[in-house]
C-alpha cells in the first residue's frame, strides 16, 4: 500500500501534560475552529441544532475516573489526537497514497485530493484519532497545523499549533521530539513522558506527561502544630511574650 | 506505493484583516483577534497582549464565531399577539418598539416611578443601566448579583475592601500553596487556568476544597470533598489550629488590621460591641509603648494586640482576645467538625501545619521601598506565599456570607493578603465599604434618585424603608431580612411582584436575564406568576420588556421583545467605574466595537436605553434644550463624564498638555485610540506601590491621580466587622430603627461581627432524614449559562447532563449506570437519567448548570437532547423554605446579604422507570425565529 518516508529529519508533535490539564476542552474547539477554515475540506457538523449532533473534530479530550487502592478517586482528563507516529499504521494500510508522512518533520497528513474516503486509515489506527467528515467524504486528522508552524503570515510566536497556542493551563507543548536537546524532549525526560500504547509498536512521536502522585499530604504531614497553650488565658500570656520579641517589643 | 508527498502551500493567507475586541462568550473578558475573512468573520483566538488572557482562549472564546451566527439570534423588534408565554410575536418596527417602551414608562415616572422595576442579568454595562435607573427613578434596579455570589463580594469588601477574581488575585508569580474553595470551573476562567498551569509547572501545591472532584480540583494535588455547606465549620477548623499553635502573623495584625482595636465592652452600653473612639471618631488601640489609648494611625503608634482598656469599672478588650476567646474554643476543634465536614481530623490538621509552614518558612523577603500610612518607610515587602481563590461554591449557601468571612479571616491571620504570594488586590480596589456609595431608595415622580440604587449599607439607618419601615425596593433588598444585600435580589422580583409585596408594579423591565427558565427558582412557579391574571383577566404583572440578543425561554413571557446584537456587533465599554478587568500590577479597561455591521435589524441594548432615556427626557440624557444628549453608546462611552474628568474609560484622554490617562476631558478620537492599542488600555501601577496597598502611601497617592477615589482613604482589615454589630444592637433594643420581632434572634446569630458557623437554614426546614443528599450544579467550562447549548460546537462537549452519583449511593439505591431516578425535595420533583462518578462527596449528587432547555426555544429542534434528557434542578428550589408551622415563609437565601441559596438544597433519591423524557415536562414554545440548518461546513 503506501510506504514510510525511511527516516525524517525531524519528528515534531505534541507533548500533553496531563498532571495540568484540566479538561476545558479549549485546545479541542480551537483546533475545530482553525482547520474548518484552513487546511482541507472545512470539519463539518451534521443535524448541528438537532436531535443528534455530530461533526468531525480532530482532537476531542475524553475523562477517565481513576480510583487508586489507596487513596481518593481522581478524574483524568486526557486529550487525544494524532500521535504521528513513526510507524504509521494510517499510512501504511491507505490503497492510494493519500495518506503519508512528511519526511521533513515527520506529520502525517491526508492529501484529500486522493483520498476516496474508503475509511481504512481510521480502522488502523489503533488510537481512533481520524475521523471521516460526513459532508465531504474525505478523511480528516490532526495536521499538527503545517499550516500554522511554517506560515509567514504569522508572527513568529504564532507559529505553532492552534491547540498549543490557546492552552489555558499550559499543559500542551509542541517541538522536535527528535532532537534531545529540544525543550520538549527535555520535558520528557524531566518527567517520565511516556508512549500511548506503546504495545502496538505505532511509536507515538506525542508524549504524555503523567499525573503526579496525588493526596499524598497526609502520607508526609507537615510537622504537627505544637500547641503554645490550651487554654485561652494560655494564649494571651504567649501572646503578650510573643509581642515582646517582635520588632519594637519591649526586649 | 513508494513515498511521495504532494506540494503544499505552508504559509497560506490566514485573514484579510485581525480586529481584537473583548470576548462576551463568558464574564472573563478576555482579548480576542478576530480574524476576518470577506468582511465575515472566520476565525476567533486570544489576544497575546490582553493582560487578562495574554493569548490564550478557553473553548467558549474559541466557539464564539458559532454564537455570532446561531439560528437564535433574534430578528427585529417583537410584539405579543398569542398569550404570555405562547410565543407568538409580529414584528414591527424600532419606532414602533420605542415609542411603545416610552408610552409605558412615562407615565409611571409621572406619578409612581417604583412601578418599573428594571432588573439586568449577566449584564456588563451596570454603570449606564444603574444610571438610567438611578435617572428615571426607581428604586427598583439591579443586576444578577444577589442570585450569583454577592455573598462573596460583601464579604470581601466589608472584611479587607475587596473580594476574589475582579477585585484581586493570587500573586500566581510567588505563590507555593494555593488553596480553592467551591470553584466550579468559572470565574475567573481563563486566569486561574493560567495561573494553576504557571504553579504547578514549578511544583507549587494545589489544594482543592470541593464536593466535585472536576476541573481544577482534578489537577488539585490534595483533595477535600467536604460536605457541602460546611466549608466555615472546616475553616475556622484551620483557624483553631493556627491560634492553638501561635501560627499567626502577629506584626501584620498588629499593624494593618483591626486586631488591636479595642471594643466597648459594657454592657450596658447602647455602644457594646462597637469600637472605643477619640473625639474625631478615630478607633483606638493600645499603644504598646505608652500603655495608653491612641488612634490607630497615630504616627509612630505600636497598636497592642493584647492590650485592654479599665474604664469607669468596665474592662475593654481588643478584637485580638475576641478572636482568641472564640476560636480557641474547643468548639472549632478539628475533632469536633471533622465528621459534620466529612474531612477528618488528621486531615484538617495536616493542612493547618502546611499552611502555617509554608506561610512562615518558606517566607522571603521582596525589596520594595514603601511608607505606609504612619510614615514608616520599609526596605522590604515580607512575602507569605500562600494564597486563596474561592467563589459561589461556599457562597451560595445561606451561610456564605459568614464562610466567605471566615476564609478572609484565615488568609489574613496568616498575613498573606497584600504580600508577595498571597493574595493582591487589583485597582481600583482594594476600597473598604466605607469608600462605597450607600444605597438610595426613596423616590418621587418626575425626579431622579438622589444616589445609587445599590451600596454598602454600615448601620440601619442605611436600610432601604419607607417611613412606616416596610421594604422600598420591590425585591426587599436593604432590609432587616437581609440588611447587606450589595448587590440587590433579582432573584425576589417576579414573586415580590406577583404578591403585590411589597406593592404591586405596572412595568417589568428585564435584560439578559433567562427567569423563565434556568435564573429562577422554582422555574414552574415563575412562569405561572408571569402569566397570571386577576379578576378582571389582565396579567398580574401588567406589562414585560425584555431584551435579549437570542430566543431564550424568557422571550415567550415578553409583551415587547427588544432584540440585541452580538458581543461582535456592538459598542461596549468594560470601565472602571463597573466591574474592571484589572491585574494586581495594572488598572486596565478595554472596549468592544462592532467587527461586523448587524444583518439584522436589532440594535445594542446600551444604544436602546439611551434612545429611551432621551425619550423620556430623563436628566442626564437630553440636552438642554431637550434634545437627546448622545447619538449611540459610542458617543456615550466617549463623553459621559460621570464627575468632572472622569468616565466611562480611563485611557487617552485629554489632560492640560495632551493626552492624560485617569482623569481628563473627553477625546473624541477616544475608541480610535483604543482600538490601535488592540481593544484595551492599562496603566501600570508604579514600581513602589505594588504591595500593601491600603496602608501603601504611594499607592494611594496613585489611586487618586488615576481617580479611583478623590482622596487617599487608608484603611485596616476589619476581622471584627463594626457594621454588623450594629445591626445587631438593633436587634437587642437599641438606637431607633427597629427590626420586626420574628427576625430579632435571628439578627442576633447572624449579622455576628466575628466570622461564623450556622447549618444552613434548609437544615431546620427540610428533615435532613427525609431528604438526606445534597445536590448542587456546577457549570461546565465549555459552557456560560443557558447560552452555552445553543452553540453547535460547545453542544457536542455538553449536550446532556446526567444525574452524577457516587458508586455507593447508587448501590444503596439499586441504581445502575443508565437508570433513571426520581429525586424529591420538599419543593419538588424531577425524573433524570444517573450515571456513576467516585471522585464526589459520597453523599452528594450532581449536574451541569443549565444544560437544559425547553422544548422550541434557542432555536434547538424539539427532540435535542437539551429538551428531552436534559434537567435543571431549579425545579427543585423554592426562594421560600418550606412552611415550618410558625406562620412566616423564611427566605430561602443568605440572611445577610440575601444572595439565593442554590447550593442548599437537599434531596431524597429513588429509582423510577425510565420515563420518556426527563420530567418535568414543559408545552413547547413557539419559535421567534427561523428553523434552524441541517449541516454546517463553515468555511468562509
Amino acid at each position: 500500500m503506501t510506504e514510510l518516508p525511511a527516516r525524517t529529519e525531524r519528528k515534531l508533535g505534541l507533548v500533553i501534560d496531563l498532571d495540568t490539564c484540566v479538561g476545558c476542552h479549549a485546545c479541542v474547539v480551537a483546533c475545530k475552529g482553525w482547520n474548518t477554515q484552513a487546511y482541507g475540506a472545512p470539519l463539518s457538523d451534521q443535524d448541528p441544532y438537532g436531535a443528534d449532533p455530530s461533526g468531525t473534530f480532530l482532537n476531542r479530550v475524553h475523562s477517565y475516573e481513576i480510583t487508586p487502592a489507596d487513596g481518593a478517586p481522581q478524574l483524568v482528563h486526557f486529550p487525544k489526537s494524532c500521535l504521528h507516529c513513526e510507524e504509521a499504521p494510517c499510512v501504511t494500510v491507505c490503497p492510494t497514497g493519500a495518506s503519508y508522512k512528511r519526511s521533513e518533520d515527520g506529520i502525517v497528513l491526508v492529501n484529500e485530493d486522493a483520498c476516496i474516503g474508503c475509511g481504512l486509515c481510521a480502522w488502523a489506527c489503533p488510537y481512533g484519532a481520524r475521523e471521516m467528515d460526513q459532508a465531504e467524504g474525505v478523511m480528516k486528522k490532526c495536521t499538527l497545523c503545517v499550516d500554522r508552524i511554517y506560515n509567514e503570515n504569522l508572527a513568529p510566536e504564532d507559529r505553532e499549533p492552534a491547540c498549543v497556542r490557546t492552552c489555558p493551563a499550559g499543559a500542551r507543548h509542541f517541538g522536535d521530539l527528535g532532537d534531545p536537546e529540544s525543550d520538549v524532549s527535555k520535558l520528557v525526560a524531566e518527567r517520565g513522558g511516556i508512549d500511548l500504547m506503546p504495545e502496538q509498536g505505532t511509536k507515538p512521536v506525542n508524549k504524555y506527561l503523567p499525573p503526579r502522585p496525588r493526596d499524598r499530604l497526609e502520607a508526609a504531614p507537615p510537622a504537627a502544630l505544637e500547641p503554645v497553650a490550651d487554654a485561652p488565658g494560655g494564649f494571651l500570656g504567649w501572646l503578650d511574650r510573643a509581642l515582646d520579641r517582635l520588632p519594637g517589643g519591649q526586649d | 506505493m513508494t513515498h511521495r508527498q504532494p506540494p503544499l502551500d505552508l504559509s497560506p493567507p490566514v485573514s484579510d484583516e485581525v480586529r481584537k475586541t473583548t470576548c462576551y462568550m463568558c464574564a472573563c473578558r478576555c482579548g480576542i483577534d478576530v480574524h476576518m475573512k470577506e468582511g465575515r468573520v472566520a476565525y476567533i483566538e486570544g489576544n497575546r497582549d490582553h493582560p487578562v488572557n495574554r493569548g490564550v482562549l478557553c473553548a467558549k472564546g474559541s466557539a464564539g464565531i458559532m454564537q455570532h451566527n446561531a439560528p437564535s439570534r433574534l430578528r427585529a423588534p417583537l410584539r405579543r399577539v398569542g398569550p404570555r408565554g405562547s410565543g407568538e410575536f409580529e414584528e414591527i418596527t424600532w419606532e414602533e418598539a420605542l415609542e411603545t417602551a416610552a408610552g409605558w414608562m412615562k407615565p409611571l415616572r409621572e406619578t409612581a416611578p417604583e412601578k418599573l422595576a428594571f432588573f439586568t442579568g449577566r449584564d456588563q454595562s451596570q454603570s449606564l443601566t444603574s444610571f438610567w435607573a438611578q435617572q428615571f427613578g426607581t428604586p427598583n434596579y439591579a443586576a444578577h448579583g444577589g442570585f450569583c455570589s454577592v455573598n462573596m463580594a460583601a464579604a470581601g469588601i466589608y472584611t479587607m475592601g475587596g473580594a476574589f477574581w475582579e477585585f484581586g488575585q493570587p500573586d500566581w508569580a510567588h505563590t507555593k500553596l494555593f488553596m480553592i474553595f467551591g470553584v466550579a470551573e468559572d470565574h475567573d476562567s481563563n486566569p486561574i487556568k493560567m495561573g494553576i498551569g504557571e504553579i504547578k509547572a514549578r511544583g507549587a501545591r494545589v489544594i482543592g476544597v470541593n464536593p466535585i472532584r472536576t476541573g481544577y480540583n482534578a489537577v488539585a494535588d490534595d483533595w477535600v470533598g467536604i460536605t457541602p455547606g460546611t466549608d466555615g465549620l472546616f475553616i475556622l477548623a484551620l483557624v483553631h489550629e493556627l491560634l492553638r499553635a501561635g501560627r499567626i502573623d502577629l506584626d501584620y495584625l498588629a499593624r494593618w488590621t483591626n486586631a488591636p482595636v479595642l471594643v466597648n465592652g459594657d454592657a450596658a452600653s447602647p455602644e457594646h460591641g462597637l469600637f472605643l473612639r477619640d473625639d474625631e471618631g478615630r478607633p483606638l488601640v493600645i499603644d504598646r509603648r505608652t500603655g495608653k489609648p491612641a488612634a490607630f494611625d497615630a504616627p509612630g503608634v505600636r497598636p497592642d494586640l493584647a492590650g485592654t482598656w479599665r474604664k469607669a469599672g468596665v474592662t475593654h478588650r481588643t478584637v485580638m482576645h475576641l478572636i482568641a476567646e472564640r476560636y480557641l474554643d474547643p468548639a472549632h476543634a478539628p475533632e469536633a467538625v471533622a465528621g459534620r465536614c466529612g474531612v477528618p481530623a488528621e486531615r484538617i490538621r495536616a493542612i493547618a501545619a502546611e499552611l502555617a509552614r509554608v506561610a512562615f518558612e518558606e517566607s522571603f523577603e521582596v525589596a520594595q521601598e514603601w511608607t505606609d500610612f504612619r510614615g514608616e518607610t520599609h526596605e522590604t515587602v515580607t512575602a507569605r506565599p500562600v494564597s486563596f481563590h474561592a467563589m459561589r461554591g461556599i457562597s451560595a449557601h445561606s451561610n456564605g456570607f459568614q464562610t466567605a468571612r471566615a476564609l478572609h479571616l484565615l488568609q489574613i491571620l496568616l498575613g498573606t493578603v497584600e504580600r508577595p504570594g498571597g493574595f493582591r488586590f487589583k485597582p481600583p480596589y482594594p476600597k473598604p465599604p466605607e469608600a462605597h456609595p450607600r444605597p438610595h431608595a426613596r423616590c418621587a415622580p418626575e425626579a431622579p434618585l438622589a444616589g445609587p440604587h445599590l451600596g454598602f449599607p454600615l448601620g440601619p439607618e442605611d436600610l432601604c424603608l419607607d417611613e412606616a419601615g416596610d421594604p422600598a425596593r420591590i425585591d426587599k433588598a436593604f432590609t432587616w431580612e437581609n440588611p447587606l444585600s450589595a448587590h440587590g435580589m433579582m432573584h425576589m422580583v417576579i414573586s415580590n411582584a406577583h404578591a403585590g409585596d411589597p406593592y404591586r408594579i405596572d412595568t417589568l423591565f428585564l435584560y439578559m436575564a433567562n427567569m423563565a427558565w434556568n435564573s429562577s427558582m422554582n422555574t414552574r412557579g415563575v412562569v405561572e406568576m408571569l402569566t397570571d391574571t386577576d379578576e378582571a383577566g389582565d396579567y398580574v404583572i401588567p406589562r414585560i420588556i425584555y431584551s435579549d440578543a437570542y430566543a431564550s425561554e424568557m422571550v415567550a413571557y415578553a409583551d415587547l421583545v427588544l432584540p440585541d446584537t452580538t458581543y461582535l456587533e456592538r459598542h461596549d465599554c468594560i470601565s472602571l467605574l463597573d466591574r474592571p478587568i484589572s491585574e494586581a500590577d495594572a488598572a486596565a479597561d478595554a472596549i468592544r466595537w462592532p467587527v461586523v455591521t448587524p444583518d439584522r435589524d436589532v440594535c445594542g441594548f446600551q444604544s436602546v436605553l439611551l434612545d429611551l432615556g432621551a425619550r423620556l427626557g430623563l436628566p442626564g440624557f437630553v440636552t438642554d434644550d431637550g434634545a437627546p444628549k448622545y447619538a449611540d453608546y459610542a458617543d456615550y462611552i466617549v463623553n459621559h463624564e460621570r464627575r468632572p474628568g472622569v468616565g466611562p474609560l480611563a485611557g487617552w484622554r485629554t489632560g492640560k498638555h495632551g493626552p492624560s490617562h485617569g482623569r481628563g476631558a473627553p477625546n473624541a478620537a477616544q475608541l480610535e485610540n483604543y482600538i490601535a492599542n488592540g481593544g484595551f488600555f492599562l496603566a501600570e501601577v508604579p514600581e513602589g506601590a505594588r504591595y500593601m496597598k491600603p496602608w501603601n502611601r504611594a499607592y494611594q497617592d496613585w489611586a487618586v491621580s488615576m481617580g479611583f477615589y478623590d482622596a487617599p482613604q487608608p484603611y485596616l482589615f476589619q476581622l471584627y466587622a463594626e457594621p454588623l454589630r450594629r445591626f445587631q444592637l438593633a436587634a437587642e433594643g437599641h438606637g431607633e430603627r427597629q427590626p420586626p420581632e420574628h427576625l430579632r434572634e435571628r439578627i442576633k446569630a447572624t449579622l455576628d461581627p466575628l466570622p461564623a458557623w450556622y447549618p444552613p437554614f434548609s437544615d431546620g426546614h427540610a428533615d435532613p432524614e427525609e431528604y438526606p443528599v445534597h445536590a448542587l450544579t456546577q457549570r461546565p467550562m465549555a459552557m456560560y449559562h443557558s447560552w452555552g447549548s445553543q452553540n453547535a460546537w460547545l453542544r457536542q462537549i455538553h449536550g446532556v447532563n446526567p444525574l452524577y452519583m457516587h458508586p455507593d449511593l447508587m448501590r444503596r439505591h439499586g441504581l445502575e449506570e443508565g437508570d433513571w431516578a426520581r429525586l424529591a425535595s420538599p419543593h419538588g420533583e424531577i425524573t433524570v437519567p444517573v450515571a456513576a462518578m467516585a471522585a464526589l462527596n459520597p453523599n452528594t449528587v450532581w449536574t451541569w448548570n443549565a444544560i437544559g432547555k425547553r422544548k422550541g426555544a434557542w432555536a434547538l429542534d424539539r427532540e435535542a437532547p437539551e429538551a428531552t434528557r436534559g434537567f435543571l434542578l431549579n425545579h427543585l428550589i423554592h426562594e421560600l423554605l418550606p412552611e415550618r408551622g410558625d406562620g412566616l415563609r423564611w427566605s430561602n437565601s443568605d440572611p445577610v446579604t440575601g444572595q439565593a441559596a442554590w447550593f442548599d438544597l437537599r434531596v431524597r433519591i429513588e429509582k423510577s422507570k425510565p420515563p420518556e423524557e426527563a420530567l418535568p415536562v414543559f408545552d413547547a414554545l413557539a419559535s421567534p425565529v427561523p428553523a434552524p440548518p441541517a449541516e454546517l461546513k463553515w468555511k468562509i
